[in-house]
């Protein structure tokens, strides 16, 4: 599904390398998750598959499905099928919940050559994908973002998620900032969506999203390479121990 | 005194050309007018008012040429059930206009209303002559007095349908001067609609009085000639618990200056005025306002929103002026741009004069751009960079928009601004 090669990522501004060398094969119906201490390149990794602006690709590469991503605009990705749910969803004062996602819906179709989806038709889907998510008619009605909680803006994520049906989601610390019934929810809401054709990248500090969103295989980040991977054990071994065992066994 | 000088040759070079239209009950109002241009003398680019606005186009001799501009989109406001006056370069067009009867408001045209006994007889040129201070507006003087068109609207019910005033463009140098009065009476209501670019330079004057407990709504768009130059004033008068709501939604034009002087004399009325504006290139855009609480309770709202690129101007002057005895008054305004690029500008001068010691008045202005992170978002769920920006650009308009209370006023507002930016991508 996705395979990442020898990815080299520096910042634009300063020159300052940040991802040295990632290599990573996710297939179609895993999960992956990826952990690491603060630093270690990991939101790195997110921003620069999705296409945000400020980061140089110096080496590597990223194929999404054979197509490489790495030259295509951020639009293009999402019409690929890559999804990045945000560590801190944006606020997008005066845009409409529901007009900002039947908009990013009918771009996706359209780039896709697809039908548009009719508005009765949209409003019948969303309706549905929002009741589960716990997600009320306010919550669309308002503003994209604008006075969510942090649990409401992750479970917007996952809504978009699940409406804009990507092949391969990436979750970056979709735990951070949520409470133990909103991990639960936004969990139910991923483990909904997992199935055979899709992939998923979860970013995490933490093994607790990862007792909810059980993975396939785990890896270990550090200073911008992949240091070590294994099984859901290897998430619990950095639960108990901290990067610091890990990190001193490969160094 | 070399720039008093300048001002009344100026002055007299523009008067020279004009002729004080004669006959009926609007004579003494326009010599008393005449006395006031020439007390006054036309603006000149060195007086404050006028820091920001080159007013010389405006007060030359003869208006400079403006193309035509034509464009294949269905008129705005036509597909509304309304009744609709037009005027061709400043003339009202009888053939093209709709009857003017309409229960609950009579219409006449200024040209016609003769008769020594006349509502408008009160009105005409007091709104405008009271708005001369504290602030000089001479080219509303100009217009009153050399006004040859325009249409007298009494208001004593609460009409079916709005009134559109259509203002074509069909010279390249037509210089229209057009003056309404608008009445309405106690507890009445109604909803003026104007469109149309109207002239290659066009001074239209608008006075309107708002009895207690009437309600006016007003919805304006410019017209899209790239070339034409307006200066337009609105005078206001409201009584107790009246309302007068005004949107104004101008799309190109090489210059334009809007003028809107409200006084609030009755208690608890209200006034919102708002402006949405999209300029590329050669577009300078000033919105003048001026709001005076004279009464308690009032509440008034400005909000203007400017959306520039391609080195277009845009400045806003708005004051609100509470005087000592309005206690309770509650003021807001806000003036913001959009800037698209570092070529564009935006001049803003708010000001707050407050004489009354319990109000709650607030204002603010700001300049920026397309907020990236936004933007990012908004691409990374499939939108692609252009519809992205237009969504993130209408969503910083619509706190103007919104102030239309009409849904399909509104909606036909965001639809030609959505157009517009369409258009208008880089």
């Amino acid at each position: 599904m996705l395979s990442i090669k020898n990815l080299h990522v520096k910042l634009e501004e300063e020159d300052k390398q940040i991802l040295k060398g990632v290599d990573l094969e996710i297939e179609a119906g895993k999960v992956h998750a990826i952990m690491g201490p603060n630093g270690s390149g990991k939101s790195t990794l997110s921003y620069v598959l999705s296409g945000k602006d400020g980061y140089e690709v110096t080496d590597g590469e990223a194929v999404l499905e054979g197509e490489d991503i790495l030259e295509m605009e951020p639009e293009e990705r999402a019409a690929a099928g890559l999804f990045l749910a945000f560590q801190y969803p944006v606020e997008i004062p005066g845009v409409g919940n529901m007009t900002f996602l039947r908009t990013a819906v009918n771009a996706q179709r359209k780039a896709r050559g697809e039908e548009e989806v009719s508005a009765a038709e949209f409003l019948k889907l969303i309706r549905a994908r929002a009741k589960e998510l716990s997600i009320d008619a306010d919550m669309l009605k308002r503003p994209v973002n604008v006075g969510f909680s942090g649990g409401e803006k992750k479970r917007n994520e996952i809504l978009q998620m699940a409406m804009l049906e990507p092949k391969m989601c990436i979750l970056d610390e979709t735990d951070s900032g949520l409470d133990v019934d909103a991990m639960k929810l936004v969990s139910e809401g991923v483990n909904a969506l997992r199935n055979e054709g899709r992939g998923f990248l979860v970013i995490t500090h933490y093994q607790r999203l990862l007792d909810h969103i059980k993975p396939d295989v785990v890896h270990i980040m550090a200073d911008g390479k992949i240091v070590k991977s294994g099984g859901p054990e290897l998430a619990l071994e950095v639960e108990n121990n901290g990067y610091g065992g890990i990190l001193a066994e490969v160094a | 005194m070399a720039d008093a000088a300048e001002k009344l040759s100026t002055t007299d070079a523009r008067l020279a050309e004009l002729s004080l239209p004669t006959g009926g009950w609007p004579e003494a109002a326009r010599s008393d007018a005449l006395a006031r241009v020439r007390q006054m003398g036309l603006p000149e680019r060195r007086d404050e008012y006028w820091k920001y606005t080159r007013p010389d186009t405006l007060t030359q001799p003869g208006a400079v040429p403006a193309a035509l501009f034509d464009n294949d989109e269905a008129p705005i406001f036509g597909e509304m059930d309304r009744l609709n006056i037009v005027f061709v370069d400043g003339v009202f067009d009888t053939e093209a206009s709709d009857d003017l009867s309409l229960e609950g408001v009579r219409i006449e045209r200024l040209a016609d209303a003769s008769s020594d006994i006349h509502w408008a007889r009160d009105l005409y040129g007091t709104l405008e002559a009271k708005g001369q201070d504290p602030v000089q507006r001479p080219l509303a003087a100009l217009n009153t007095a050399f006004a040859s068109d325009g249409v007298l609207i009494h208001v004593t019910g609460k009409p079916s349908k709005p009134i559109n005033l259509t203002y074509h463009h069909r010279s390249e140098t037509s210089d229209a001067i057009l003056h309404h009065v608008i009445k309405l009476d106690p507890g009445a209501e109604i909803t003026v609609l104007e469109n149309g670019p109207a002239a290659a330079r066009f001074n239209k004057c608008m006075e309107v009085d708002v009895a207690d407990g009437a309600t006016f709504h007003h919805v304006r768009a410019q017209g899209r000639d790239h070339e034409r130059r307006a200066a337009t004033h609105i005078f206001a008068r409201l009584g107790t618990e009246s309302v007068f709501k005004s949107f104004t939604l101008t799309a190109n034009g090489v210059l334009t200056r809007n003028e809107c002087v409200i006084e609030l004399t009755g208690d608890d009325a209200v006034a919102h005025v708002a402006g949405a504006c999209v300029g590329d290139g050669d577009f300078h855009h000033d919105d003048t306002v001026f709001i005076t609480h004279d009464a308690v309770g009032c509440e008034s709202r400005q909000v203007f929103k400017k959306v520039l690129r391609n080195g277009a101007t845009g400045v806003f002057q708005g004051k609100i002026l509470v005087k000592k005895d309005a206690q309770k008054t509650d003021g807001y305004q806000i003036s913001q741009s959009l800037l698209l690029d570092e070529d564009s500008q935006f001049l803003a001068k708010p000001e707050l004069e407050i004489y009354a010691d319990d109000v709650a008045c607030s204002h603010g202005s700001t300049s920026g751009a397309i907020d990236e992170e936004a933007l990012f978002y908004l691409r990374s769920r499939g939108v692609p960079e252009a519809p992205a920006t237009d969504l993130l650009t209408l969503a910083f308009l619509a706190e103007a928009v919104e102030e239309i209370e009409d849904e399909d006023l509104r909606e036909e507002i965001n639809g030609r601004l959505a157009a517009w930016l369409e258009r208008h991508r880089s």
